[in-house]
């Protein structure tokens, strides 16, 4: 680690800004004008997440909640920059990872990369979006007791050691792309990873004092909505955005998750009416995030009734998970970051290999007679697992040796946001 | 004298008062009040997590009044508070040993 950045900052000093590098084709106005509109879209989804989540804790933990999110927009933004674009697309090492050749964005300028139509910058800042929102993902499992030095710590280096690796063997030209194994915008690399990670973490901290026998109510759901509202409107970016260019894929993603969204809210909203008896607003906009989640992998390869499909089954298998699955079990994933974001990712990498169709995207799928796809899919499902389960777990004991992961029974019963922050949420005097 | 307390659903407040002023009470105090009776509380739902919640809000209202209204006003918080559902309340009946008017100190029912 040391040794990696004292070799980063040389490189940082040798770069002395950023070069003009002198591949690559032409920029497109179209394709570079919706990438900068993309890329300030997922820009806003991280503080748009914020106060979703900000909505579903204590009201003594609301700031706190957000601040998670927040800062990781703060931090990552500066690590991606450093070191963190490098890792993702920098020059190939074995399928891994990549080079230190784009430290600190030396050679990355405003000339497009070869086959592309937009400034390698802007290449740079899209991808720099979705690195800030994994971490922030992550968050919710671990709302209510983390230690914010704790926190910052295991986000850089989860960001460092888990999220640039993946990112590369999915979009890189790493071994997963190699492969051929389909993730559209992030199923694997944002959902997946940040949903296994989340549940290793809320395992690995443990539960919230009083869990589950205390009532713990959302403060705020009507923060909640509109934290909805602005991920379900960012994700237009994210997912639409991930084509790379102005053009029809870019259009088939923007309708596919728009109808994936709306079809998981709607499910969710009425199994839960079915199941328990009233359909709730927390359920509508739970629902929402998990049909955004599963149609990612996909946007770009499936149709729009096909989109439907993938959202109703978000929608079933995310409400299972929340409402069945994670309360027999017994851990805290305090605000379902692996019931919808790990399962949903999941379902969505499956039915991509199912739902993908060559006259979309280029590649069929089992259902359009390429059963070999959902093999490569599972690949990529399985893969994403162990790495990001098994490295979340190293870190997590390395930052509790060096830091301690938990607050003090003291704070978590006093609240986050006075005891680690000195400020309130709501003060109505 | 008589103090009437009674522990009504909050959105009766405004029947409970008009059918108390028309039976001529000079004055009334309310609260906003949290309990529970017979009826215990409510669960909640969030995300399939079932919670209880024990104390619900109601409005406890006060009057003081004169022994020969005591029937009357008690029979219009009956009537005027009523729903017929559980949870519709209590009225708690005490005697008030004096009553000062604090601006023109007159004592009794002289103060009501």
């Amino acid at each position: 680690m040391i040794r990696l950045f004292v070799l980063s900052f040389l490189l940082i000093l040798g770069a002395g800004g950023t070069a003009l590098a002198a591949d690559g084709g032409k920029i497109d106005s179209g394709d570079t004008a919706w990438l900068l509109v993309s890329t300030a879209l997922v820009m806003l989804m991280t503080p748009g997440l914020a106060i979703f989540y900000g909505g579903m804790t204590r009201r003594k933990n609301v700031l706190n909640t957000i601040m998670l999110s927040f800062i990781t927009l703060a931090m990552i933004s500066v690590q991606w920059v450093l070191w963190g674009y490098s890792l993702s697309f920098g020059s190939d090492i074995g399928g891994l990872v990549g080079g230190l050749d784009y430290i600190g964005l030396k050679g990355v300028g405003t000339t497009p990369q070869e086959g592309s139509t937009i400034p390698h910058l802007l290449f740079m800042m899209f991808q720099g979006m979705f690195a800030i929102i994994t971490p922030a993902l992550i968050t919710g499992a671990f709302v209510e007791r983390i230690k914010f030095s704790a926190f910052l710590l295991f986000t850089l280096l989860w960001s460092t050691i888990v999220y640039d690796p993946l990112a590369h063997w999915v979009w890189g030209g790493g071994w997963l792309m190699d492969l051929g194994a389909l993730d559209f915008a992030g199923g694997t690399v944002v959902h997946i990873s940040s949903g296994v990670s989340a549940l290793v973490a809320a395992l690995v901290i443990g539960r919230r004092r009083g869990y589950p026998y205390e009532a713990m109510h959302p403060n705020n759901l009507p923060l909640t909505l509109i934290g909805t509202a602005l991920l379900w409107f960012g994700w237009f970016g994210f997912n639409a955005g991930s084509a790379l260019a102005s053009n029809g894929s870019a259009v088939n993603a923007f309708v596919t998750t728009n109808t994936a969204a709306a079809m998981a809210a709607f499910t969710w909203t009425i199994v839960e009416w079915f199941h328990r008896g009233k359909p709730t607003l927390l359920g509508a906009a739970s629902g929402a995030v998990a049909g955004l989640v599963a149609i990612t992998p996909a946007a770009g390869f499936v149709g729009p009734i096909s989109s439907i499909i993938i959202g109703f089954g978000a929608g079933v298998l995310c409400y299972l998970a929340v409402v069945l699955i994670k309360p027999s079990l017994g851990y805290d994933d305090s605000l379902d970051v692996f019931g919808i974001h790990g399962v949903g990712g999941t379902w969505g990498a499956i039915a991509t290999g199912l739902f993908a169709s060559a006259a979309v995207g280029g590649v069929d799928g089992l259902f359009f007679g390429n059963p070999g796809q959902l093999v490569k899919q599972i690949i990529g499902v399985v893969a994403t697992y162990l790495f990001a389960g098994i490295v979340t777990f190293i870190l997590l004991k390395v930052v509790d040796l060096l830091v301690g992961l938990r607050v003090s029974d003291e704070e978590e019963v006093t609240g986050l946001d006075i005891s680690l922050h000195g400020e309130e949420g709501y003060r109505l005097s | 004298m008589k103090k009437v307390e009674a522990i009504i659903k909050p959105f009766k407040l405004d029947e409970v008062r008009d059918a108390l002023n028309s039976v001529g009470i000079k004055g009334m105090t309310v609260a906003e009040v949290k309990g529970f009776g017979r009826q215990k509380g409510h669960t909640e739902l969030y995300r399939g997590a079932e919670y209880t919640v024990d104390f619900l809000p109601k409005v406890k209202v006060e009057v003081v009044l004169e022994d020969d209204l005591l029937e009357e006003a008690v029979n219009a918080i009956r009537k005027s508070a009523y729903t017929g559902k559980i949870g519709d309340g209590k009225i708690f009946i005490s005697p008030v040993e004096e009553v000062i008017r604090i601006r023109t100190g007159e004592t009794g029912v002289d103060a009501l």
